[in-house]
């Protein structure tokens, strides 16, 4: 199969799984509508809607390549650093160093992306951004809590930008026999994230009973997260044929991204807890904001790209 | 646009076909650049509305807000529902929307700001008169009674007495006390570029002026009203 053919068979295939799961939440929300308001189909029905639009948004950034998947993930990168710096509790004296954050080092870090300059793009924010920002915050003479003022929006700039960019980065890894194809590991990567999500959703709803992180993250479940993890790197593992891992390889990685994706969430929720919010944002009904839907991405997305570069490319 | 000629637009004397077509492409117009403000708004300040205390509604209504910015008004016009944002007027400094032809254009066509001179001397209307007016045109208001900018730690400043008066006046209108919140930490005073954060606007439970209460009883209620809704948004998130 050709690569185009390929994403056709791929996105088909989600429409069949969204269409089918569209039905589902139509019957249960019918078949229980006599008992009143259910809030746990309400919520899945409003998951599916938010997941049409989603679907939509990717294969249309899909649609343009490796522009729009640019143009895609910087987009996130912007709402999701907004959401991020909206919760911390920065000063007057943060204001340049927030403005280069918004302004200058994200937009330079998709434009290094961009032209696939590999050996910048992964210390801009990591040196750079680093070093810099905290000299611009420094000239400000602002001095309240400034370690932790300035290593808030580090994080910020890691989390939001640093991380987020090395899923459209996938592009760039010279694969040989892949030429052409990596946009697929970005479906990869994105579809075992997301249905490591919800499958972990659906299986704690199903049988959980045991929290597994009560103080980070209650409707968390052991049932959830072991039959969610294995359910999506099975996933993950019959997804080979998009990817240049032979099938056991892929379960490897689809398993690899799903630990990271779990744990992210876990430290994701932490931070929330500690601002005391339950959602990061209200970008989409029923999903809460960018970095509710992109926290388990963002931890997965460096250690993907990472070790398919050190053992795939050439 | 209200039902009272007080949105700049000039009167209709007679009924000739061109001068319709011409109001109406104008009146186009005026609803694009509308339009296109709070688009803008929305993309800069992925702003929200939490209507805590009360529903949005068409009536007549003055909303009371915290003032920390040149964009408070703005703000709150983007959230209301398009039909009542077209009915709903900013109570303005005609100092500073006066002071030029762009200026003069988004504060009579786009916002239909109710513009009042702060200047007491030089004062040619009465400016409790503008706002009964705009009122009993069926129009809503929105005003910042600390009277200027908050760029004070404090979380609101004394309010001035205008609340009080135009209360008085037309003590049947409902007062709602608006949060904004965030919007000075995107544009503190002095800079000269805006960071884009997430703003949100919270309507608080409305209150109405009653029969024997004095000035600064009102408006200690009123300003309580306000910090009220400032916790309710704290609490709900």
């Amino acid at each position: 199969m050709t690569v185009t053919e390929q994403t056709l068979a791929l996105f088909g295939g989600i429409v069949v799984v969204l269409i089918v799961a569209s039905l589902i939440g139509f019957l249960l929300q019918r078949r229980y509508a006599a008992e009143g308001p259910n809030a746990v189909i309400d919520n899945l029905n409003t998951r599916i809607k938010a997941w049409w639009v989603m679907v939509c948004v990717i294969s249309f950034a899909f649609a343009f390549g490796k522009a729009g998947l640019i143009a895609l993930f910087a987009f996130a990168s912007f709402t999701a650093l907004r959401e991020f710096i909206t919760l911390l509790p920065t000063r007057r004296g943060d204001h340049y160093a927030l403005g280069a954050a918004f302004f200058i080092v994200l937009p330079l870090q998709y434009y290094l992306v961009w032209i696939e300059w590999y050996g910048l793009y992964s210390i801009l924010i990591p040196v750079y951004a680093f070093l810099l920002l905290p000299i611009v915050a420094a000239l400000r003479g602002d001095t309240t809590n400034f370690m932790r003022r300035v290593a808030e929006v580090q994080w910020a700039l890691m989390i939001c930008v640093f991380c987020i960019s090395h899923v459209p980065a996938l592009l760039t890894l010279p694969i040989p026999d892949y030429e052409g194809r990596q946009v697929l590991l970005i479906a990869f990567l994105v579809l075992v994230v997301q249905s490591s999500d919800v499958l972990q959703y659906v299986w704690g709803k199903l049988l959980g009973s045991r929290k597994i992180a009560p103080l980070l993250s209650p409707s968390k479940t052991v049932e959830g997260f072991v039959c969610g993890v294995a359910s999506a790197s099975l996933i993950g593992a019959a997804l080979w044929w998009i990817t240049p891992f032979e099938p056991w390889q892929a379960g490897i990685m689809a398993l690899i991204i799903n630990l990271m994706g779990f744990l992210g969430g876990l430290v994701m929720s932490a931070i929330k807890r500690d601002r005391g919010v339950k959602d990061w944002g209200h970008m989409i009904e029923g999903h809460g904001g960018m970095l509710d839907r992109l926290d388990s991405v963002i931890f997965a997305a460096p250690i993907f790209f990472h070790i398919t570069r050190y053992w795939w490319t050439i | 646009m209200n039902s009272g000629d007080s949105g700049g637009y000039p009167a209709v004397r007679s009924s000739s076909g061109a001068r319709l077509l011409k109001m109406r492409a104008w009146s186009m117009i005026d609803m694009l650049f509308g339009t296109a403000v709070t688009l803008l708004a929305r993309g800069v300040t992925g702003v929200r509305a939490e209507w805590q205390g009360c529903a949005p509604d068409a009536r007549s209504r003055v909303y009371f807000a915290n003032h920390t910015s040149h964009g408070d008004s703005v703000l709150v016009w983007t959230v209301l529902p398009p039909v009542m944002r077209r009915n709903t007027r900013p109570v303005a400094g005609s100092g500073y929307w006066n002071a030029n032809a762009t200026r003069r254009f988004f504060a009579d066509r786009v916002f239909h700001s109710v513009l009042i001179d702060r200047n007491w001397a030089a004062r040619n209307g009465d400016p409790m008169k503008l706002m009964t007016d705009a009122l009993d045109a069926g129009a809503s208001l929105i005003m910042f009674p600390e009277g200027t900018r908050n760029v004070t730690d404090e979380r609101l400043l004394p309010f001035k007495s205008g609340l009080y008066h135009l209360a008085m006046a037309r003590p049947q209108v409902e007062l709602v006390p608006v949060w904004l919140e965030n919007l000075n930490r995107m544009m503190p005073k002095g800079e000269v570029f805006p960071i884009p954060l997430l703003c949100t606007v919270t309507f608080g439970v409305p209150l109405t002026i009653s029969a024997q209460e004095d000035k600064s009883a009102f408006l200690r209620r009123a300003r309580a009203a306000l910090l009220a809704a400032a916790a309710a948004r704290a609490a709900a998130q």
